[in-house]
């Protein structure tokens, strides 16, 4: 396993959750997706380690 | 006027081989004169290799086809002999623009690397290409050499034997019999060779249509690659849009699976089509349209005893990314040098087995990238067009998004990496030069490296000692030193030494990397030319 970190890591973890389903708010199916992919892109991109998004994948793969 | 496609380049005439009683026993036959089967034709004929080439056309290719020709395959064919009537000819071009809907949302310029004496890219009409092949076919005769093309010899059936192989074949005067000991087949994707000898062909199909139309137009676009998602001419589509040389503008338009290939090819239906994509106010000329599908796949092995294949005949990529004429001339080049020693009895029979290898590593890798540009260019379900539209509208404003867009990776050679012909990487040197890489050229004064190492085995020395000539079991490798000081622009020493105050290279005649180590060792070097030629 790489570096992933699967610990809790974001400080005020509610008010982030907020600002998440608030970016969503008024928005169409469509336009949700494409936030999301944005955002998945835009995260990817900081994280920028193949290994960890690797990992990261895997682990989204295996939790639904 | 007659167009360059539509007069007979290679007439049939009767060859005294249709007389003979019993058929008669050819070197190298190779079946097709397109680029490919006319490249590996000039390639053994310069290695005074007797070639007869097989057609059952007499023309050159008719509309534009491969129109991308990459710095390598240039490259192999400055050492055929034709590559400087392409580059002449042929339209450089460095920037490329992206449009998304009815935004550019960014442009970008391929930077080449300094040092190298081709383009990174030229644009030439495949019919091009073909005539300058068969020109040199014509030099070479004239200097003597065996090589000919027989226009009009269509090859009804072949034999594969363990020795030779037997090729029957239809003329207009009627059909004869020929035997080769060696055959190569490069008769494209739809190979008649592959299909009558029963051999598979597997892969991916994608399902979608490519309307490509040649267009003649005194237009004032600028001479850049310009490409599509999704415009308003061509809604949900792509599109791309090339300069070729004689003004003469390469068109693809994406139209989708469920279409009538007929309809969609009538001049009514195509020109409301460009009228939309060019405006309406711009007048242009049809010269050529075509629809194509296409699919990504190759044979399990290209070698079958003493039939080969080379181009698409073995292995077919989508168009994203200029790898069909591009890789199969890379084909023909690690097969050439192979091929002439096993027939001189200089090297084993196996040798041409990593022929096999190293091109089915080649052919996957270029498979690789263009399902992956094909994937991104037509979504195959709402989620990868999700994500796709999410990298292009990303791309717009934030530069890191801007490597996830692919509307087709430009063919680079690939590096053999793990061929049997390496011998282990013995120098703390760049990664671009390790064994199995195509050896990058740089500007020496006047001349060029590449041009100095030729088409024959050479031991590469910067800075360091060694003889200027190595015979080993019959394979003659001669010295081509250098100096890091030969260089004032570092690039010798940026791709050749890294951080190492000197190297040996031992080079194959296709100028890839056999060997390297910091200093000569006779030892070592000779073990590495056995294994290079297949006899370790």
């Amino acid at each position: 396993m790489s570096d992933l970190n699967l610990q809790p890591n974001i400080p005020g973890a509610d008010d982030f959750y907020a600002s998440l389903l608030a970016a969503h708010e008024g928005l169409t199916k469509a336009e949700s997706d494409a936030l999301n992919a944005r955002l998945v892109l835009v995260l990817a991109n900081h994280v920028g380690d193949r290994a960890i998004l690797d990992d990261a994948i895997a682990v989204a793969k295996t939790a639904g | 006027m007659n167009k360059i496609f539509e007069v007979p380049m290679y007439a049939y005439t009767r060859s005294k081989d249709q007389d003979s009683e019993m058929p008669v026993r050819r070197p190298v036959v190779i079946i097709g004169a397109g680029p490919i089967g006319l490249g590996a034709a000039i390639d053994l004929a310069q290695q005074d290799v007797p070639v007869v080439v097989l057609d059952d056309n007499d023309k050159v290719s008719f509309g534009s086809r491969a129109v991308c020709y990459a710095k390598r395959p240039l490259e192999i064919l400055d050492r055929l002999g034709c590559g400087q009537p392409m580059v002449d000819k042929g339209v450089e071009w460095n920037v490329g623009k992206v449009f998304f809907d009815e935004r550019k949302i960014y442009e970008f310029d391929l930077l080449p690397e300094d040092g190298h004496e081709r383009p990174a890219f030229i644009n030439l009409q495949q019919y091009y290409f073909e005539e300058y092949l068969v020109n040199r076919v014509h030099e070479l005769q004239a200097e003597g050499k065996q090589i000919e093309i027989r226009g009009k010899n269509k090859v009804s059936a072949v034999g594969a034997h363990d020795d030779h192989a037997t090729i029957e074949i239809d003329t207009p005067e009627g059909p004869y019999n020929l035997e080769a000991d060696w055959l190569i087949a490069c008769d494209g994707a739809g190979s008649p060779t592959r299909q009558m000898m029963g051999l598979d062909f597997v892969g991916r199909v994608f399902e979608d249509n490519f309307l490509i139309a040649d267009v003649i137009m005194e237009a004032d676009f600028p001479t850049e690659r310009w490409f599509w998602f999704d415009p308003p001419f061509n809604k949900g589509q792509s599109a791309l849009l090339h300069k070729q040389p004689d003004n003469v503008w390469r068109i693809d338009l994406q139209l989708g699976w469920d279409i009538d290939k007929e309809e969609e090819k009538k001049p009514e239906n195509v020109i409301p089509r460009l009228k939309a994509m060019l405006g309406e106010d711009v007048d242009f000329e049809l010269e050529w349209v075509s629809i194509y599908t296409f699919q990504c796949r190759r044979m399990e092995k290209f070698r079958h005893g003493r039939v080969v294949f080379a181009g698409d005949s073995a292995h077919q990529v989508s168009p994203f990314g200029a790898r069909g004429a591009n890789s199969g001339l890379q084909d023909t080049d690690n097969l050439g040098w192979k091929l002439k020693l096993v027939m001189d009895g200089k090297a084993p029979e196996a040798l041409l087995d990593s022929y096999d290898y190293e091109r089915v590593h080649g052919a996957d890798e270029n498979i690789m990238n263009s399902s992956r540009s094909t994937d991104f260019i037509t979504p195959k379900s709402d989620m990868s067009r999700i994500l796709r539209d999410a990298v292009l509208d990303l791309a717009e404003t934030h530069d890191f998004a801007r490597p996830l867009v692919n509307a087709g990776r430009l063919s680079v050679p690939c590096t053999y990496d793990g061929s049997p012909l390496n011998t282990a990487d013995a120098l703390n040197g760049p990664e671009r030069t390790r064994p199995g890489s195509p050896c990058p050229d740089v500007k020496l004064g006047d001349d060029y490296l590449l041009r100095k190492l030729g088409d024959q085995f050479t031991l590469l020395t910067i800075d360091a000692d060694a003889p200027d000539m190595i015979e080993e079991d019959g394979i003659k490798v001669t010295r081509l030193a250098l100096s890091a000081k030969d260089d004032t622009s570092g690039a010798l020493k940026a791709r050749y030494l890294g951080d190492e105050p000197s190297a040996v290279y031992l080079i194959r005649p296709d100028q890839h990397v056999a060997a390297r180590r910091a200093s000569f060792d006779e030892n070592l070097f000779r073990a590495a030319i056995r294994r290079a030629t297949g006899k370790e």
